[in-house]
């Protein structure tokens, strides 16, 4: 990324941080990226225990159509993102309970979502890096105005959680006595797909709309292998994807290659050794009780 | 819940009542009534409208007609004064989350805002229910590993926060096997004739029942029956319910088999 100007590495990560935030684009790409990390962590937590990870993902393709035809019309294409993927969520919370179940419909809106989405681009005149940037993320191209708006729509995300917490939980793990208790499921589920499409489109800017998986469900199943407590499993999918943003941004400033890859592959890694130690320990159990 | 037994001495009265969605009656014209910690088991086949009357008792269902009042109060949706367990939940295999956590849902789930400052207390108010339904042992295990037995008393605890005086329970002996199956009765009912809890009880056989029950609410071919098990369970009356022969049978034990009843569905359609 940054091959043009001499940086070097030393094992002084305080120094080398204040090197790189120097400039503006790495401070603002820092920023940002904490504040869709912290997003995305909670928000992630619930697609998780709802079961949604599939419509998070159509969520985020829908977007990519409203990104692509906002840049042909012109205006800010998170503005785009966050039209389309509000009207994707309240169709898929219109279809309440089935929406975990409704592969096939949401996997069929999706592929016509896209189709439209590579319509604008090849409508659009401009460059081709507006298509590439909305499909993989273009963190260090962030302005001090998406800095801050990122940081509105984060707090507006985090007030709205901290308000619905208690009936997210319920109405995610115990839907039918949540329902009986007087919950409304169908109200839940509208604040939170509007949540979810509002914490997609953030998070477009730093991972792309075909990375999304990578920094809202990866770090939320993450912590959904090893929490006991939902409290502790929102904390975990934060410092989850909190610890592969900041690996990520640190990564590409002195290697060439994209901040999304550094992030997904840092995720992805996390997840297996995840795996492979709980997969380890339950056969130790194993061994352990037939020798008993 | 140890306050003295009032005059109205009524859980539910129910009068004239239909059910139904649109133009479908699931069930109609059903006056019934359950007074205080009366242990009531509800049977009748496969989609005769048992959870519909669950889900009408809870507020999620309208009557068609009729009238229904719990504890002399209205219907409505959230009625803390009810405990619900639900029959079938999908549970997450790879979630580890603990058993105290979903009866700590019982507690506060349906408020606004997090607990900071009565966490403590819910958490105590949840391992004290686990203990009345003798589930310690699992408090703090992961929902996921737990047995069918375990599961079902998780349920029962989570029903049991906040005091009800109803319990509504859809099917707690399904994926039981008979020993179970009668130690969960047993605690069910040790618990509720202890806290003069009424309970309407979901099930598809009679037989775990019999030493429990005071009385039977039986549902069939839309119509709603109330009585004691020998008025209800016997052939004649069932015959008259199905409008089809159906012969119950008793062994020395005291054990029922109703034989008939597949026929006379099939029939009937």
């Amino acid at each position: 990324m940054m091959n043009n100007i001499a940086v070097i590495f030393s094992w002084n990560i305080w120094n080398d941080l204040q090197d790189m935030w120097q400039y503006p684009f790495m401070r603002h790409a820092f920023e940002a990226g904490t504040v869709v990390a912290i997003v995305a962590g909670i928000v992630g937590y619930f697609v998780v225990i709802r079961r949604l990870s599939f419509a998070a993902h159509a969520l985020s393709h829908i977007g990519f159509a409203g990104a692509a035809g906002a840049v042909l019309a012109g205006i800010n294409p998170l503005l785009g993102l966050i039209g389309f993927t509000a009207g994707g969520g309240l169709a898929m919370a219109g279809l309440g309970r089935k929406a975990a179940s409704q592969d096939v419909q949401i996997g069929t809106v999706l592929a016509f979502m896209l189709g439209l989405g590579v319509l604008f681009i090849s409508l659009y005149k401009g460059y081709a890096t507006e298509a590439y940037s909305i499909l993989f993320g273009e963190i260090l191209g962030i302005s001090t105005g998406d800095v801050w708006l990122t940081a509105f729509f984060g707090l507006i995300i985090v007030v709205v959680v901290t308000t619905m917490y208690r009936r997210l939980l319920f109405t995610s793990l115990d839907e039918d006595v949540a329902e009986a208790k007087g919950t409304s499921l169908l109200g839940t589920s509208i604040v939170f797909m509007l949540i979810l499409a509002l914490a997609t489109s953030m998070s477009v800017q730093v991972v792309g709309v075909l990375l999304i998986f990578a920094l809202m469900v990866t770090p939320a199943a993450i912590a959904q292998r090893l929490a006991y407590k939902p409290s502790q499993g929102i904390a975990i999918a934060v410092i989850c994807s909190l610890l592969a943003t900041w690996v990520g941004l640190f990564a590409s400033y002195y290697l060439p290659y994209p901040v999304s890859f550094f992030i997904v592959t840092f995720i992805f890694s996390i997840y297996v050794l995840v795996r492979l130690i709980q997969a380890f320990s339950h056969r130790q159990k194993k061994t352990l009780i037939k020798s008993i | 819940m140890s306050e003295a037994p009032k005059k109205d001495d009524l859980v539910i009265s129910a009068k004239g009542l239909s059910v139904g969605y649109g133009p479908n009656v699931i069930w109609q014209d059903a006056s019934f009534s359950v007074r205080r910690g009366e242990f009531i088991g509800l049977l009748g086949p496969n989609g005769s409208g048992k959870t519909t009357l669950f889900r009408l008792l809870l507020g999620l269902t309208k009557p068609l007609t009729g009238s229904i009042k719990i504890l002399d109060e209205e219907l409505r949706r959230g009625n803390p004064k009810i405990g619900y367990v639900p029959q079938r939940r999908l549970l997450d295999s790879e979630s580890r989350l603990h058993a105290l956590e979903y009866v700590i849902l019982g507690i506060d789930g349906n408020k606004y805002g997090i607990s900071l400052f009565r966490a403590k207390a819910n958490r105590n108010e949840a391992i004290e229910a686990l203990r009345l339904v003798d589930g310690l042992a699992f408090a703090y295990k992961p929902l996921s590993e737990l047995s069918g037995g375990e599961l079902q008393k998780v349920y029962l605890a989570q029903a049991l926060v906040g005091q009800p005086e109803l319990l509504l329970l859809d099917e707690p002996l399904a994926n039981l096997d008979i020993r179970r199956s009668n130690e969960q009765i047993r605690l069910i009912k040790t618990i509720t004739e202890k806290n003069n809890i009424a309970v309407l009880l979901i099930a598809h056989d009679i037989n775990p029942l019999l030493p429990v029950v005071d009385r039977i609410i039986y549902i069939a071919n839309k119509k709603v029956v109330s009585g004691s098990i020998d008025q209800v369970i016997s052939s004649e009356r069932l015959s008259n319910l199905y409008n089809s022969p159906i012969e119950v049978l008793k062994d020395s034990k005291g054990r029922l088999a109703v034989l008939g009843v597949e026929e006379a569905i099939h029939h009937d359609e």
